[in-house]
């Protein structure tokens, strides 16, 4: 595997809005390396979405170049940036974005369904086993509580095998105990190997991840390790 | 991704909103039924009017007096009177050496006037025609016998009654030797022709025929025939027959060059070509403009179609964000529009065909003979344009649909 799993250079967003063009994203440089937790973080319209959209492959940088896993990606056409976005990354997002009318396993089924593969049963269960609704598989995504709607969206991104998941603000929606379970889940799947990039404001959520990227006004303004790792599952624990 | 997935989704789309998806459905349902039911009908009535034709057979020729343009109507119809046929051609057509082919010639000529017997009195048309007529038209006594060609040539006063006016005139009496007057005049009825109802658009059974002479000279003072009938041995001869026909008459008429014809021949299948003509321009005007309603049904569909983008707009970004390309949304929002035509359809091929059904059940209960017609090609026509429409009119919404930039639609509220 390549020493580095996201390489950014001089990356820059200008969206063509207006006659200026409003500047989401400055001269990014960027290293993330395989099986890291990051943290995203700053304040609404820094551009941190929008770094993670270029990052997740949901939309292309305006200048400079994305290197992934040592290729660069930059160019990609809308169909290769799809297939890499199914094989490659999953997503979890604040408002979840399940199916509606739909049960927990053809949610979580979602990415097969788009991957050029027999659809694999086993591999549905398994990531559906992995965040604990197995009970759940058969239930609607409406009759489901917002923490079990994240945690069907962390199976959905996992189902795949993908090499990073993205979430974007998680626990934005949750009581604080449902957002607990879900860093933990995260927590947990870092652990495993998986590389997780984390959007959040909230510096308590951030803490979570080994090292926390400070973004304002399009520009990385601090990017450090984490001194004090918050375990969800110690938090927990310490609770009881 | 397999084509089986998609339509799965479509489907599940679609159930999604079963009455909103009906709705739609009921412009193309509407439209395809209209275009069955129209063509069924219109060929119906076609066979209605063929029918009639073929119901005094098809293998004889008609000889008309003056002359017609090719394709046009004999000018007979036009309300002209021609008085170029007469007994001589009948005689030269019943040669063998001039026309080997025709095995029975007989003239018309026709009038009406009132038929009494005893009190009863009616007013009948009566047609003059020879002894070859029940062989020309296919047509036997059900009741005595038909007069013979020594009685047409002396003036024999006898008439052979159709069905209905022995009916209105003797009722369940004995007919055959009773004495009638048509105009006054005095006839032995000598045999009654069997039911036999509507044949070449009109009532035989209200006819009655007497020897063609003796209609000329008695009842109507003319020597001429208003049409001439030469019965084929065989309908593969009729076009040599035809041309035996002008040759024979042209001769008797003294005519050299063709364009100086005095008489138009015709064949049974002249006149079927005409009227089929006639008839199918009509049946396929109409259902363009029932087709016109499928359009109306596209455009509805197009409306909904971009409705359902619309609503569906973060359901698009999420499948983008998951790996689905362009042409599977694509795909997806097309084939939905398609299993809406599709289905609609397939329900208006079945309401179609139910009404048709129903028509031709109706008209043969009013006794018109008419054949319930369901023409393959007109179920392949309707089904391949509900697919096409729903192509059509499904291209915009899933284009646009399939273009969606996937950040934006997952931030759409």
């Amino acid at each position: 595997m390549a020493d580095l799993l996201i390489k950014l250079v001089n990356v820059g967003k200008q969206y063509e809005s207006g006659e200026s063009g409003t500047v989401a994203l400055n001269d990014i440089n960027l290293d993330i390396k395989p099986g890291e937790f990051v943290s995203i973080m700053g304040p609404s319209g820094s551009g941190k979405s929008t770094l993670m959209h270029i990052m997740g492959f949901l939309d292309k940088p305006s200048s400079g170049q994305y290197f992934y896993k040592d290729q660069d990606v930059s160019n990609f056409d809308d169909d290769k940036l799809a297939g890499i976005r199914n094989t490659e990354v999953g997503f979890v997002f604040q408002a979840f974005n399940l199916l509606q009318r739909t049960n927990v396993y053809d949610n979580v089924k979602l990415p097969l369904v788009y991957a050029n593969k027999k659809l694999d049963k086993d591999k549905v269960e398994m990531a559906i086993k992995r965040v604990g609704l197995f009970h759940r598989i058969n239930n609607l995504s409406n009759q489901l509580s917002g923490g079990e709607k994240q945690r069907v969206a962390i199976a959905r991104a996992l189902v795949n095998d993908p090499s990073i998941i993205f979430a974007d603000e998680p626990t934005g929606n949750l009581d604080s105990k449902s957002g607990k379970q879900i860093m933990e889940i995260l927590q947990d799947l870092n652990a495993a190997g998986k590389t997780i990039i984390l959007v959040t404001h909230e510096q308590e959520t951030a803490e979570h991840a080994q090292r926390i990227i400070k973004i304002r006004d399009g520009q990385i303004v601090s990017d450090e390790q984490v001194k004090e790792r918050h375990f969800a599952r110690q938090e927990d624990g310490l609770r009881k | 991704m397999r084509p089986s997935i998609l339509i799965d989704i479509s489907f599940r789309a679609l159930r999604a909103k079963r009455s909103r998806t009906f709705l739609t459905m009921l412009g193309i349902i509407i439209g395809i039924a209209s275009v069955i039911i129209i063509m069924s009908a219109g060929a119906g009535a076609q066979s209605l009017i063929v029918n009639q034709i073929k119901s005094i057979g098809t293998n004889f020729i008609t000889v008309f007096p003056g002359k017609s343009e090719d394709k046009g109507p004999p000018s007979s119809v036009l309300g002209l009177i021609t008085t170029s046929l007469k007994d001589a051609d009948i005689t030269a057509l019943l040669n063998k050496n001039n026309v080997p082919h025709g095995i029975a010639v007989t003239g018309y000529n026709r009038g009406v006037g009132t038929i009494t017997w005893r009190d009863q009195q009616i007013d009948g048309t009566f047609v003059g025609v020879n002894s070859y007529f029940p062989e020309v038209e296919d047509s036997q006594v059900a009741e005595g016998r038909f007069f013979t060609e020594d009685e047409n040539a002396s003036l024999a006063r006898v008439v052979v009654l159709g069905y209905q006016t022995k009916q209105d005139l003797f009722a369940d009496q004995e007919a055959v030797g009773q004495v009638i007057k048509i105009k006054k005049s005095a006839f032995t009825v000598i045999g009654v022709n069997p039911k036999e109802g509507v044949k070449g658009f009109q009532n035989v059974d209200s006819l009655v025929y007497i020897p063609a002479k003796t209609a000329q000279k008695i009842l109507l003072g003319t020597n001429y025939y208003s049409q001439i009938r030469v019965k084929v041995d065989d309908e593969a001869n009729i076009d040599e027959t035809i041309l035996d026909t002008q040759l024979t008459l042209r001769e008797d008429h003294r005519i050299t060059n063709p364009i100086d014809d005095d008489f138009t021949v015709r064949s049974q299948k002249d006149s079927l070509d005409i009227l089929l003509a006639v008839t199918n321009a009509l049946k396929f005007f109409l259902a363009a403009i029932a087709a016109i309603s499928l359009i109306v049904g596209g455009v509805g569909i197009m409306n909904i179609m971009l409705v359902a983008v619309n609503e569906r707009t973060r359901e698009i970004g999420l499948r983008k964000a998951v790996g689905a390309k362009n042409g599977n949304i694509m795909s997806q929002f097309l084939i939905e529009s398609v299993i809406i035509t599709l289905v609609g359809g397939i329900i208006g091929i079945v309401i179609g065909v139910v009404f048709s059904t129903l028509i031709a059940f109706v008209a043969r209960a009013l006794s018109y003979n008419w054949d319930l017609v369901i023409s393959p090609f007109a179920i392949i026509l309707a089904t391949s344009i509900s697919i096409v429409v729903g192509l059509v009119f499904g291209l915009y919404p899933a284009s646009r649909a399939s273009k969606l930039n996937p950040i934006e639609a997952l931030r759409y509220e």
